[in-house]
């Protein structure tokens, strides 16, 4: 398979320079090399979308997708996990659809340590929407919601995630796409919930560019599995104030998925139902 | 007090299993041949505050009770005092000596018992049934048999406490055997449990509220690991649960889920997604008196208009409301299976009186019961023929059958190949298109909450939102048809009288009664939405008047018939979250048709 064949016919409508480009051509490729080396076949990838500009990767890609409402992509996610773990589910959300509208679901596939991704497009703006603040944008962000500057502080997604359980949590950026394509691999491979906030940058509302590029810096891998550190790393730059910002996995730990402790039952056919029922019905008559 | 019929209130604190000794006290009777109902009623509380069931036996199936009683367990003396006006003349009372003063009754020294055989308070409620049993004059042979089967734990010393309490009882009145054959008693949500287990559901999700959680209960018990293959999933919200299920309908899971008012309020986004993305999904709505949180543990039918409202935009979906648990357990597979052959979300309305009340359950009621169709067949219902999408589970292994894309309805729109070749959202005739699920090898299953082309890829295109757009109703007249097949209204009382009642849900088996005892005609449409227009005007044929009564404040089902062109010539509702009594609505209906 090659990558190029996933990028579908559909018109693409995101403005020139936009990092969504970058997340889908390291997805693309990223795709093509798993399905070509049997580490995860096409056919059994499933991409769930928000609503947002990320969205419309589901119309830009040749995927089998599910693009569902703004926040919920997790809870679909789920669903479909629950029905067929065989399946291998991509959330990609935006950082208004996935830290706002859908902070619960987020935090309770932490919880329960579901085994899909879940990869945020970070732009710390809603561009859909045309550029108000979003719960990562820095403090005193002016969009046309808050002339004068935004008032509340950002949220820290990667110590969220943390705090809430999450067994792989890591932080990507679209100027850096061959790391950001490692990431996603070792987030895809991780058993568990995978978790992934991609520093995204918005050419129209919020370009960034600048900044992350005198600040970003790669973490180093090897204390990836101390929950200390990862404390640590989480707590570096707090979205708003001048820190330096580190990129790649911030930490992982194996523990058991919702999907093995919470199997699929075996097939019960309709003749074992209706033995079922007549065992219930016999024990009251 | 009729012949052959028997009512009995047991009260109590809460905590003291008073719901569990009234089913005790129904499966008695429906082994002596009584059909029967029990009504129970509690404050939303854990311990203390005043429980109170009430358990009527009849010849012939029933869903309600009556203000009288016939006979009272007091296992406090709040139930004296709330209740002593019901007993009827002849009456009995039977109490806990310990913590009731009543000399006319039958004292039971219930600690004296317990200690003897080292128990706990919680066993008390066995020394009162005993003694009920002996009280009532009830064989002990039958009465051990039935307790035998309801403590499930303890049985042998719970037998011996009970047996204590019949040896210190004594017989006041005889309730005798009836001729029926015994059937078993269930609640509506557990019937409503057998009938998710016999739709093939593979996932039931809910977030704990009454009146649904004792379904999730009944379920996670009995259908769980091992039982019956129903995984009981509790998400962190509504918001959750139903989306949840929409990812099992996409990967090819049939999951319901059950909810009451507040919880479904949260679920109408997801709703608009079920019907643009074409996902069945079944959602259990039990019915409590809002609006808000309003009365959490009582009844209401308040939600139907909501049922057939709910979500922006316009998309089809199916409403149907039992009227009791036999009812309940055939209509909520019917209910799977229309919704998994439409694609589109099925709304299963039951009140709280159904849901938590308990009925005299036939496990095989065939429409040629001289009762007529008070219980609809599930037969009956269910073969028609199989539908395409009957899987509970992962897709079969091996290729899958071919596929051509059936041609558009206008000839202007493409079938395919689009982007993709699978078209999810192929137009035609019927509207329904061809299901498939992931992972398909080849081919791409997509499905969108955004306006679509066949294949799945948005679109804003006027010509293809129109095409869409209709491609859904044509599924909703087609579901429509089908209903119409399926016995959706019932007529009970006189069939042949001019004068009638419009009724739904719980109150079918009231109207019923006392349709037969007044000479009216009952009408009870079971689906709502599509409504089913000609098997109602069939229903209402040679009626010149008819009275609307609903648990209500507004008449919901009155307004809906009067876009239909019927226009009730009075009503009676009930609003304070109890349900009527079959007295009380007597009067009622005598006072308003005066």
């Amino acid at each position: 398979m090659k990558g190029t064949g996933l990028i579908s016919r559909a018109k693409n409508t995101w403005c020139p320079g936009c990092g969504n480009f970058a997340i889908q051509h390291a997805l693309k490729d990223l795709l093509a090399e798993m399905d070509t080396e049997g580490t995860l076949p096409l056919e059994r990838v499933v991409l769930v979308a928000g609503i947002g500009q990320h969205g419309k990767l589901f119309d830009f890609m040749n995927l089998n997708g599910f693009y569902a409402l703004h926040g919920r992509t997790i809870p679909v996610a789920a669903g479909i996990r629950l029905a067929n773990p065989d399946l291998s589910v991509i959330c990609v959300a935006g950082d208004g659809d996935c830290y706002a509208e859908g902070l619960e679901h987020l935090v309770f596939a932490a919880k329960r340590n579901l085994d899909i991704t879940v990869l945020v497009h970070d732009n710390r703006v809603y561009g859909l929407t045309t550029g108000q603040f979003t719960p990562t944008s820095a403090y005193g962000y002016r969009g046309h919601s808050t002339p004068v500057g935004e008032r509340e502080q950002p949220l820290n997604p990667l110590g969220l995630m943390l705090a809430s359980g999450a067994t792989f949590i890591g932080r990507g950026y679209t100027g850096r796409r061959d790391e950001l394509k490692r990431l996603i691999r070792e987030a895809l491979l991780h058993r568990g919930f995978s978790f992934v906030d991609i520093l995204q940058v918005c050419a129209t509302y919020n370009n960034l560019t600048s900044y992350y590029e005198e600040r970003v810096y790669s973490w180093p891998e090897g204390d990836a599995g101390d929950r200390g550190a990862a404390y640590g790393k989480a707590g570096e730059w707090d979205y708003s104030a001048d820190a330096r910002i580190g990129l790649g996995v911030m930490y992982r730990h194996p523990a058991p998925t919702f999907e093995e402790s919470y199997p699929v039952p075996p097939e019960f056919s309709p003749t074992e139902r209706a033995g079922w029922v007549s065992r219930v019905l016999d024990e009251r008559s | 007090v009729e012949a052959g019929e028997v009512s009995v209130l047991i009260g109590g604190k809460a905590g003291e299993g008073i719901s569990s000794a009234g089913q005790v006290i129904a499966h008695l009777l429906g082994q002596l041949g009584y059909r029967v109902h029990m009504y129970f009623d509690y404050p939303s509380l854990i311990k203390g505050g005043h429980n109170f069931a009430i358990v009527r036996g009849a010849g012939k199936q029933i869903g309600a009770v009556g203000n009288r009683v016939d006979l009272i367990l007091a296992l406090d003396q709040e139930t004296l005092r709330v209740h002593e006006g019901r007993l009827s003349g002849g009456g009995v009372v039977v109490y806990n000596s310990d913590a009731v003063k009543y000399t006319p009754g039958i004292g039971i020294p219930v600690q004296a018992i317990l200690s003897s055989e080292q128990a706990p308070p919680v066993m008390g409620n066995s020394a009162i049934l005993g003694a009920f049993t002996r009280a009532a004059g009830i064989e002990w042979s039958l009465a051990e048999r039935v307790f035998s089967k309801a403590f499930r734990k303890e049985t042998s010393r719970n037998l011996r406490i009970a047996r204590k309490g019949y040896e210190a009882s004594e017989e006041r009145l005889r309730v005798p055997p009836l001729g029926n054959a015994p059937l078993p008693a269930f609640t509506g949500n557990e019937a409503m449990g057998i009938g998710l287990v016999e739709a093939g559901t593979g996932v039931y999700l809910s977030y704990p509220m009454s009146p649904t959680s004792n379904l999730m209960h009944f379920l996670a018990a009995r259908a769980g690991d091992g039982g019956a293959g129903v995984r009981v999933i509790q998400p962190e919200s509504e918001i959750a649960v139903i989306l949840m299920a929409l990812g099992c309908a996409y990967a090819g899971t049939r999951a319901a889920v059950g909810t009451s008012g507040g919880g479904f309020s949260l679920m109408a986004e997801a709703l608009g997604l079920a019907g643009m993305a074409e996902l069945p999904a079944l959602i259990v709505l039990g019915q409590r008196a809002g609006p808000s949180t309003g009365l959490a543990t009582y009844t209401a039918q308040a939600d139907l208009e909501f049922a057939i409202h709910a979500g922006h935009g316009e998309f089809p979906r199916l409403v149907i409301a039992p009227g009791d648990a036999g009812e309940a357990r055939a209509w909520i597979r019917a209910a799977m299976d229309l919704a998994w052959k439409y694609q589109l979300p099925a709304l299963f309305l039951p009140d709280r009186i159904v849901c938590e009340g308990m009925y005299s359950l036939d496990p095989a009621v065939s429409l040629d019961d001289p009762r007529g169709p008070v219980l609809a067949d599930p037969g009956v219902l269910h073969q028609r023929g199989p539908y395409p999408p009957g899987r509970s589970r992962l897709p079969p292994e091996g290729p899958l059958p071919p596929w051509t894309a059936p041609p558009p309805p206008e000839p202007s729109l493409p079938a395919g190949p689009g982007i993709h070749p699978y078209l999810r959202y192929a137009l035609t005739e019927s509207g329904i298109s061809p299901l498939r699920f992931p992972p398909a090898k080849g081919e791409l299953v997509r499905v969108n909450s955004h306006a679509h082309d066949p294949d799945g890829t948005t679109t804003e295109d006027p010509g293809m939102t129109r095409a869409m757009a209709e491609k859904r109703q044509r599924k909703m007249a087609g579901l429509a048809r089908e209903l119409e097949g399926m016995r959706p209204v019932n007529v009970l009382g006189d069939p042949d009288a001019r004068t009638a009642v419009l009724c739904w849900g719980s109150n079918k088996g009231i109207c019923g009664e006392l349709g037969e005892k007044l000479g009216l005609r009952v009408v009870q449409p079971v689906a709502l939405w599509p409504f089913p227009e000609e098997s109602f005007a069939m229903a209402m044929d040679g009626v010149d008047r008819f009275y609307g009564v609903e648990t209500n404040e507004t008449g919901q089902l009155a307004r809906l018939v009067r876009g239909y062109g019927y226009r009730a010539s009075g009503m009676v509702l009930k609003y304070d979250g109890r349900p009527f009594m079959v007295d009380e609505l007597g009067q009622e209906l005598r006072r308003v048709m005066a």
